[in-house]
């Protein structure tokens, strides 16, 4: 006791000299920009690519292109590990000295990056350009906050259906063309004593199970007056959500193997030779052509509920973003528009496989490479998140992963999980504003 | 002690009461800035609204008072982690102490040779990243491709030829156990065999000479021998196993199916790092603080009470 109350005193004292010393806030930084200089370097971060050499290329070739127009101005191009993009960019927003002007960002992250205060509104000039008018809807809705653009469209991505040409042909199967054929069709695959998966999903596979849900007719919110309202438990949602976790079992995908699998994980599954099928994307075939199930595959749309329809995808995508704090902003849009122009897309999808987010472009893509086409099919159903930093939270704390493995390991019904999520969705979207 | 301050010291120079701090100066400024001041802006921190908006200057930042605790304590989530990672720490270091303990008496027992082989293996685990430990563990165990499964198919046990480990609550619990205590048994062991390589050896021969078996020599002579040493290598596994991350985070995807598998650290990095809640995220932190000073200070205490000066 005694050494407590004598110790007291020095460590109050102590608190206390370090309570006036260091008395302020935790730091915020300042993002907004001072001026807009018309010379110097212009710094730009791009994502490091698996293969990253053809799009450095086409990179080069549309800075090149810029500086045609712009002799004095120095272009310095760092491509950031996609893995640890997240704190690079968090911390550019938070040391606007050292930001770059422009960046690449994934598609989800717009809303969230708004709020954060670090992308600068380019809603006039992105309007004037005579290219936009191109742009497809979903790709503008990606970088469409409450009205106002923030940045311009990449490249997008999307998933379809991957299947086993061998497997189909052994059993003399053909790719199904509607959801219940493609059950069928799952089921044939795993009955056989091949020891197949029918078709690879996952639990926690978010963007693998949306077509799903939206083939159903369900959303996973609306909008309001600015402000989204969860619909994960509405009647459509639901019979979505029936859809996508009846595939968990012995008949297809055993559910203690297949609940935890992420969207990788299936994709390597089927990579190894191990599913009949599989829900991935365009951005997926250079994985798929260097496994050994190379030659033996083709893809097809993910069918809907009715013949002839496809089930709409998650266009993913990137976009290029200008920062608040940049102090280049009319060379920086200027570059900008280089960089997302459709040579530099059509370019782009000549080297990585990346497709372009002008409807035109993507015509013309799919005519030259006849892989490309059942994915353009699906761009022009395909969907968005919602538009709520919100969104960003939802998918940090797995909300919807939580709920398709409360549903598979049987430990909630659907009902209840859909509702669970619901809840939670709702706060984070109140909690993001 | 408290009748030397009492009397001995009242008369001497004024100075002389503030001559230990004097001493201890250097450290203790050294130790608030590297302790004092972080854990204050983690306070302040988690009484505010301070998520990545207000970090980079999109909002600014508001006073909550309690609101962060409100939200967390009446997160239903929350207690059940809570309770989680109490009792998994819990057996993580019983078993980690039972283990290194064990084997550091097995070590006195051994061989010169087989007690190199012992020591370089436990060194092995040691020095491994957790992460690879991990890592490692996961495919050994992985249901389709992994030899332990294979294994306990060959040895007669029916059940596992499709077996995922980390399906069920409890068996994935149990492959993390596995991991935490293979990385952390090695501290103990080696601490504890040093301990037990300093107790006179005549002590020792007189225990079995009264005929004492080998339970109750430890029991009684050992285990109070090694007193300080045993609170030393009970206090870190404790602070470890409480704020574990890595196991958890690696060998279940980020907390397990349906977020099963979930422990305080790995929540707390999904609200305060993926989802940028960084209040949320420090007022975890200041919880799990605090719990961990009870535990440690309840402890002490306790093994005070039982009599010894440690």
């Amino acid at each position: 006791m005694n050494v407590f109350a004598r110790m007291a005193a020095p460590v109050a004292a102590l608190v206390a000299a370090g309570l006036t010393a260091t008395a302020c806030a935790p730091s915020t930084s300042d993002n907004e920009a001072k001026k807009d200089d018309q010379s110097g370097t212009l710094c730009v971060w791009l994502f490091q690519e698996v293969d990253n050499d053809p799009k450095k290329k086409v990179v080069d070739q549309a800075v090149a292109d810029f500086r045609g127009k712009h002799k004095d101005v120095d272009v310095d191009v760092t491509y950031i590990p996609i893995n640890t993009r997240a704190e690079k960019i968090k911390a550019a927003f938070n040391d606007p000295e050292s930001a770059p002007d422009l960046i690449e960002y994934g598609n989800t992250d717009t809303a969230g990056y708004v709020q954060d205060g670090g992308l600068a509104d380019i809603s006039e000039e992105f309007a004037s350009w005579p290219q936009s008018k191109d742009t497809d809807a979903t790709a503008k809705e990606s970088l469409t906050v409450k009205g106002k653009t923030y940045g311009s469209p990449l490249f997008v991505g999307v998933r379809a259906l991957y299947y086993r040409t061998d497997v189909f042909k052994d059993l003399g199967l053909k790719p199904p063309t509607t959801q219940e054929e493609l059950v069928n069709t799952a089921e044939k695959i795993r009955a056989e004593p091949k020891d197949l998966y029918g078709l690879a999903v996952g639990g926690a596979y978010t963007y693998g199970a949306m077509p799903f849900l939206w083939s159903n007719g369900g959303e996973l919110a609306t909008e309001k007056d600015g402000t989204y309202r969860s619909t994960i438990d509405s009647a459509q949602s639901q019979a979505g959500i029936k859809a996508y976790t009846a595939l968990f079992g012995d008949q297809n995908c055993p559910a203690n193997k297949c609940a935890e699998m992420g969207g990788n994980n299936t994709v390597e599954t089927f990579a190894s030779g191990k599913a009949g099928m599989a829900i991935a994307g365009n951005f997926n075939h250079p994985a798929i052509e260097a496994s050994k199930v190379k030659g033996k595959y083709a893809v097809v749309p993910l069918p809907g509920k009715k013949a002839g329809e496809i089930a709409p995808a998650f266009a993913g995508g990137n976009n290029i973003g200008l920062l608040k704090s940049s102090s280049h902003r009319t060379l920086g849009l200027a570059l900008m528009q280089s960089l997302t122009s459709k040579k530099t897309q059509g370019a782009l999808f000549d080297a990585m496989g990346f497709l372009p987010t002008y409807t035109d472009v993507r015509k013309e893509a799919a005519a030259r490479e006849p892989f490309a086409e059942p994915f353009v099919k699906t761009l022009d159903v395909a969907k968005f998140v919602p538009a709520s930093p919100g969104w960003a939270a939802i998918d940090a704390v797995l909300v919807l992963p939580t709920m398709f493995q409360q549903i598979v390991s049987g430990r909630k019904d659907v009902d209840a999980a859909a509702n669970e999520a619901r809840k939670k969705m709702d706060a984070a979207f109140t909690e993001a504003g | 002690m408290s009748a030397v301050a009492k009397g001995g010291r009242r008369g001497g120079l004024g100075a002389s009461r503030w001559t230990p701090w004097l001493y201890l100066a250097p450290a203790l400024i050294v130790l608030a800035a590297l302790l004092v001041y972080p854990i204050y802006q983690l306070g302040l921190i988690s009484f505010l609204e301070y998520t990545q908006a207000q970090v980079s200057g999109g909002e600014p930042a508001t006073f909550q008072g309690f609101a962060n605790y409100t939200e967390l304590f009446s997160d239903r989530q929350f207690w059940e982690v809570l309770v989680a990672t109490l009792v998994f720490a819990a057996v993580c270091v019983l078993s980690t102490l039972v283990v290194g303990c064990g084997l550091a008496v097995l070590l006195t027992r051994i061989r010169a040779v087989s007690r190199l082989a012992l020591m370089l293996a436990a060194l092995g685990a040691w020095a491994t990243q957790a992460i690879t430990g991990s890592t490692v563990l996961v495919f050994l165990f992985d249901p389709d491709f992994g030899p332990v499964n294979k294994m306990l198919v060959w040895v007669g046990l029916s059940g596992f030829e499709d077996f995922s480990w980390t399906y069920d609550r409890y068996s994935a619990f149990a492959l993390v156990l596995f991991e935490v205590v293979w990385c952390s048994f090695p501290l103990v062991m080696v601490t504890v065999y040093a301990g037990i390589k300093a107790i006179p050896g005549e002590v020792l021969e007189a225990a079995s000479l009264d005929g004492a078996s080998n339970w109750r020599v430890w029991r009684s002579v050992m285990a109070p021998m090694l007193r300080p040493i045993l609170v030393v290598v009970t206090i870190q596994p404790i602070i470890w196993d409480f704020k574990v991350f890595t196991q958890i985070y690696v060998m279940t995807n980020g907390g397990g199916i349906a977020g099963q598998n979930l422990v305080l650290n790995v929540y707390a990095y999904q609200k305060a790092f993926a989802s940028s809640q960084y209040s949320l995220g420090s007022a975890i932190g200041i919880v799990m603080l605090l719990i961990l000073l009870a535990v440690t200070l309840i402890y002490l205490r306790l093994l005070r009470r039982q009599g010894e000066e440690l």
